[in-house]
């Protein structure tokens, strides 16, 4: 069986897209020769990826389609065959089929005798489909921002497509892709191997053939490749080693076809200014690797991944060229760290005014009033719970946490902004707890980031959070699907982790309410929170769906964060459990039942009047259980109250066993009807036990 | 031994500022395009120039190169800061349509500024260029050179908010810094602007252009008269509005004869709008923009720049 290759050369593809576009182009390959037949058992498709193109190699395709037969049924056998000659119809149909009439057949049906035709149809060629179905493959491809390049707009791509090779292990596949005729002829690096071609004389010596051109096409290879050259290089420094950052990792993978790393140094002096400076500079604007020394703190070096192999010259003069190049850049931020200086964050409030937030909305000096607001709202309700923290050092940090918009330093780091304030904040005689809050103001920055270690810090958090999302809310800036320009998902998640976290006494309401009670989107945002809320504790607590339902539709106060995780957590020890199975099939039944008697308006009684005595073990089940119950939630010991639902469960089941509910004498089924209701109401406050799965 | 090694290759290499130039005028004279002067009204960027804003616009293929000097009042820092400029030089380049080999093209230019590239590490980054107010955007890359931005190249995709057929690669070459670069120097003031060729005595970049620096971080930053420069803004602005709403109307007129729709002057009416675009660089170095009024002054260049394009494309196919 042959082997397939197929290698798109392009100009270089930006690295954020390239994992994505191989492992698309992979799938895409498999599904077409899956749908065209094409696959031998036990084929195996192996995708690659640089820069400068995308390849994929098929291990074990067939060579050919195979062959097909097929059943036609044409007119009755009476009207093609008078006296046993051919007439017009069966001329026809056999025409029709492709076959001689002499080749028609008899086919006997339930209706009757008919003219029949075998057709095989012959297999295509693989190299034949290749050629017509491959390229619309290709082309269907998705990029986020693609591009033309040919003169009247033929086609879009991530780059120019500049040269194609296919091969069925030595021959070419006629196949044209973008004005690119296919051939043998790969390119190698551009320096160490030049512009002479890389002739692949059979597809299955791919990678070996483009190694020996200076490119090694294996993703996973090149990732180990640079991952020892780091290691290497880092082992000249006693005791140092490189700062792990994967992101970085992936990020140099797609820029290089050939990585080698050299380590260059940069004057001590510059490790005076904060750490999250340095290594913005080093990971973020110059795709360098810190390095730390035995305490974890950085050391004076930094790691380049190169896309080239150089000899002893050569690497002198990149070290000293990237050494430069730092230092320009340590340098600014340094004239930038002292420039700022100038002007305290206290004396740059009034400036927000020229810093937009949102252009429908207004400035950050706007913004910044609104989260006074909603984070004096937010401290009242705090500290009347009696939690001690420092009301004027929130404030301040409040006030102060979007300033650093205004310095030179966050201009030139953007993304550092809140950080920098937080830095600036202390020097600046502001105190600690003022600046930590305004460093922390944007953790957790992921949903496995931190939240702020001080309450102040998470109450700014939070104000800041919820008054972005209402806001936006406000004027139809809210996520839809997969859309969310304004990341106010991410912004949701954070205040629920804080919550859950802090163990703050605020609910989702509190926190909602806390921009104002009037807000004409609240119900939208309140819907919005208890989205996340679930999303929290399934995808990040990893509660079972039915728990995390369960907890949600619990008729007590579910938009405590904290409570609603205790809750979850009680929920999933006695899930599985016989009792709690039982109980929860109990519960399914019995909203099942309320509901019928809904529908054919059977009203509620009162349950003194029930009459059978498992109606009246069940009765008093619930009269002995529900205030304890009740208690047991009260104090949040919810191991405690489920223990006691669970035993429920004989007079629950014994009810079921021996009494019709719907009984047909009104008085005797409106009891009933009471007193199942009463057991919901009772004990659906921690979770609605008909949501657990039973089955 | 490195220091040494670093030492030698810069003596044999150091072009000064204007052979940099030089070389690359020549190298790219020989494959074919013209040679332009700088466009003589001031602009943020080579691209504003008309001799790529308006003739990336239409089918005709054009090749140009020139030296753009590019104002960006706000990035000035009153000569201080030794890689801050208000004013730096961009080598400019339009290639319409791209040669399919225009990256290796662009690489051999670099060998001819006697850049031996086996010895460097050059990348191509992901680096996208749009200026929304010119409705103009396209995507591409930065250059980086041992680790240093030296050169955005951009395939156009539209221009002047219309969609371009062919499209055109666009080089600009960051002289100062590949002057840096090639020089070895920390601050851009210590280039070597020219050297005597009797004596070897330097003539620094800081020599030529420091005072420049300066005083127009004072005018942009410290004295410009805002009422001033809204005034101007406002009358530049009157004047090419007049002038399109005329040149859609005789460019939709039947009767028109074709050499009277080309006469319009269009090009006058584009400088015009380049005024305003600084100005309002200015005015925004000065602090003199608020939140609200940023977008509709921006809005306000952009309907003159694209205007202008879209009336430009009609007038060419006159």
């Amino acid at each position: 069986m042959p082997d397939f290759l197929l290698e798109i050369g392009l100009e270089e593809v930006p690295a954020r897209m390239i994992a994505g576009a191989e492992a698309e182009l992979g799938r895409r390959v498999q599904e077409l020769l899956t749908r065209e037949r094409l696959l031998g058992d036990g084929a195996k498709v192996t995708t690659y990826s640089t820069p400068r193109r995308l390849a994929v190699l098929v291990e074990g395709l067939l060579a050919a389609q195979a062959d097909t037969e097929e059943q036609m049924t044409g007119p009755s056998w009476k009207v093609a065959f008078k006296d046993g000659a051919p007439t017009a119809a069966a001329e026809a149909f056999a025409k029709k089929a492709g076959i001689s009439v002499v080749a028609l057949e008899k086919v006997t049906t339930a209706k009757g005798e008919y003219v029949g035709a075998s057709i095989t149809r012959k297999g295509v060629a693989a190299s034949q489909v290749l050629a017509a179905e491959l390229p619309k493959e290709v082309l269907g491809l998705y990029w986020t921002k693609n591009m033309y390049w040919r003169a009247g707009r033929p086609e879009r791509f991530v780059r120019p497509v500049r040269w194609l090779v296919a091969l069925l292990d030595s021959d070419v596949v006629p196949l044209e892709i973008a004005g690119i005729a296919a051939g043998k002829a790969s390119r190698g690096h551009r320096v160490l191997h030049g512009e002479a071609p890389v002739v692949i004389a059979l597809a299955k010596d791919y990678s070996e053939a483009l190694r020996k051109a200076f490119v090694v096409v294996d993703t996973a290879e090149r990732r180990q490749i640079i991952r020892k050259a780091l290691d290497k290089a880092t082992r000249t420094v006693a005791g140092a080693r490189w700062r792990e950052d994967e992101p970085l990792v992936e990020t140099v993978l797609h820029l290089t076809e050939w990585p080698t790393v050299i380590l260059g140094d940069f004057e001590p002096e510059y490790l005076k200014l904060p750490e999250e400076v340095l290594v913005t500079v080093m990971r973020d604007h110059q795709k360098y690797f810190a390095v730390e020394g035995a305490e974890g703190k950085l050391a004076p070096h930094f790691l380049a991944v190169l896309n080239t192999a150089v000899d002893e010259e050569g690497e002198a003069i990149i070290r000293h060229g990237n050494a430069r190049v730092l230092r320009a850049r340590f340098k600014d931020a340094q004239f930038f760290w002292d420039f700022d200086q100038k002007t305290p964050l206290t004396e740059r409030v009034e400036s927000l005014k020229n810093v937009t937030f949102q252009k429908e909305l207004g400035s950050y000096f706007w913004k910044t009033e609104k989260n006074l607001a909603v984070a004096r709202q937010l401290a009242s309700i705090v500290l009347a719970n009696g939690i001690v923290f420092d009301l004027d050092a929130l404030l301040k940090a409040v006030e102060l946490a979007k300033t650093d918009l205004t310095a030179e330093l966050v201009k030139e780091f953007t993304e550092l902004q809140g950080v920098i304030g937080g830095l600036y904040a202390e020097p600046q005689g502001l105190g600690e707890i003022v600046s930590k809050a305004i460093y922390d103001q944007y953790k957790p920055a992921s949903i496995e980031d931190s939240i702020p270690s001080t309450v102040e810090g998470q109450l700014l958090g939070i104000a800041d959070r919820i008054q972005t999302i209402t806001a936006m809310f406000g004027i139809g800036n809210e996520p839809t699907g997969s859309k969310d320009p304004f990341a106010l998902r991410r912004a949701a998640n954070s205040i629920v982790k804080i919550l859950a976290e802090s163990g703050l006494p605020l609910t989702l309401s509190n926190v909602l309410l806390s921009v104002g009670s009037n807000e004409p989107n609240n119900v939208q945002v309140s819907a919005f929170l208890r989205e996340r809320l679930s999303f929290y504790l399934k995808d990040v607590r990893g509660f079972a769906y039915d728990v995390v339902k369960a907890v949600l539709a619990a008729w007590a106060d579910s938009d405590d964060v904290g409570d609603a995780v205790a809750r979850a957590e009680a929920l999933t020890t006695v899930r599985g459990s016989e009792d709690f199975t039982a109980i929860s099939a109990a519960f399914k039944r019995i909203k099942n039942i309320l509901r019928q008697a809904e529908e054919k308006g059977y009203a509620h009684g009162n349950w003194a009047n029930i009459k059978a005595d498992e109606a009246k073990n069940l009765r008093s089940a619930i009269q002995s259980l529900a205030g304890e119950v009740a208690k047991l939630r009260e104090q949040r010991k919810y191991s405690e109250a489920l223990a006691l639902i669970a035993t429920l469960r004989s007079s629950v089941d014994t009810f079921f066993d021996k009494v019709m509910v719907l009984d047909p004498d009104p008085e005797t089924r409106g009891a009933n009807l009471a007193l199942i209701a009463g057991v919901l109401s009772n004990f659906s406050g921690i979770a609605d036990f008909s949501e657990i799965v039973t089955s | 031994m490195s220091s040494t090694l670093v030492e030698s290759h810069r003596k044999s290499s150091a072009l000064t500022f204007q052979e940099l130039l030089f070389r690359l005028q020549s190298f790219w004279a020989d494959r074919g395009c013209v040679l332009q002067q700088p466009y003589d009204v001031e602009v943020g960027a080579g691209t504003m120039a008309p001799e790529t804003f308006l003739r990336v616009l239409g089918p005709k293929p054009y090749r140009v190169g020139y030296a753009q000097p590019s104002r960006r009042p706000a990035d000035g820092r009153y000569g201080e800061n030794p890689n801050r400029l208000f004013k730096h030089t961009q080598f400019q380049l339009i290639l319409k349509p791209p040669p399919v080999n225009v990256q290796e093209l662009y690489l051999e230019s670099l060998e001819a500024l006697g850049i031996n590239l086996k010895k460097h590490d050059i990348k191509f980054e992901e680096d996208n260029w749009e200026w929304p107010a010119g409705g103009a955007w396209g995507v591409g890359w930065q250059v980086m050179f041992d680790g240093q931005e030296i050169t955005q190249f951009t395939y156009f995709q539209q221009c002047g908010g219309l969609d371009l057929d062919p499209i055109c690669a666009e080089l600009t070459y960051g002289l100062e810094r590949i002057a840096q670069v090639l020089q070895d120097l920390d601050s851009i003031y210590d280039i070597v602007w020219a050297r005597d060729p009797e004596t070897g005595a330097p003539v620094t970049y800081g020599e030529v252009r420091f005072a420049e620096e300066l005083q127009f971080s004072v005018y942009n930053f410290e004295t410009a008269d805002v009422a001033k420069l809204w005034e101007h803004f406002n009358l530049y602005e009157a004047e090419a509005k007049a002038l399109l709403i005329q040149a859609n109307v005789l460019l939709e007129s039947e009767s028109a004869t074709s050499a009277e729709k080309r006469r319009f002057p269009l090009l006058a009416t584009y400088e015009l709008a380049l005024k305003c675009s600084n100005l309002f660089n200015i005015l925004d170095a000065r602090g003199a923009i608020s939140v609200t009024e940023r977008i509709g002054v921006i809005g306000r260049i952009r309907a003159l720049a694209v205007g202008v394009a879209k009336a430009y494309a009609v007038q060419q196919a006159a």
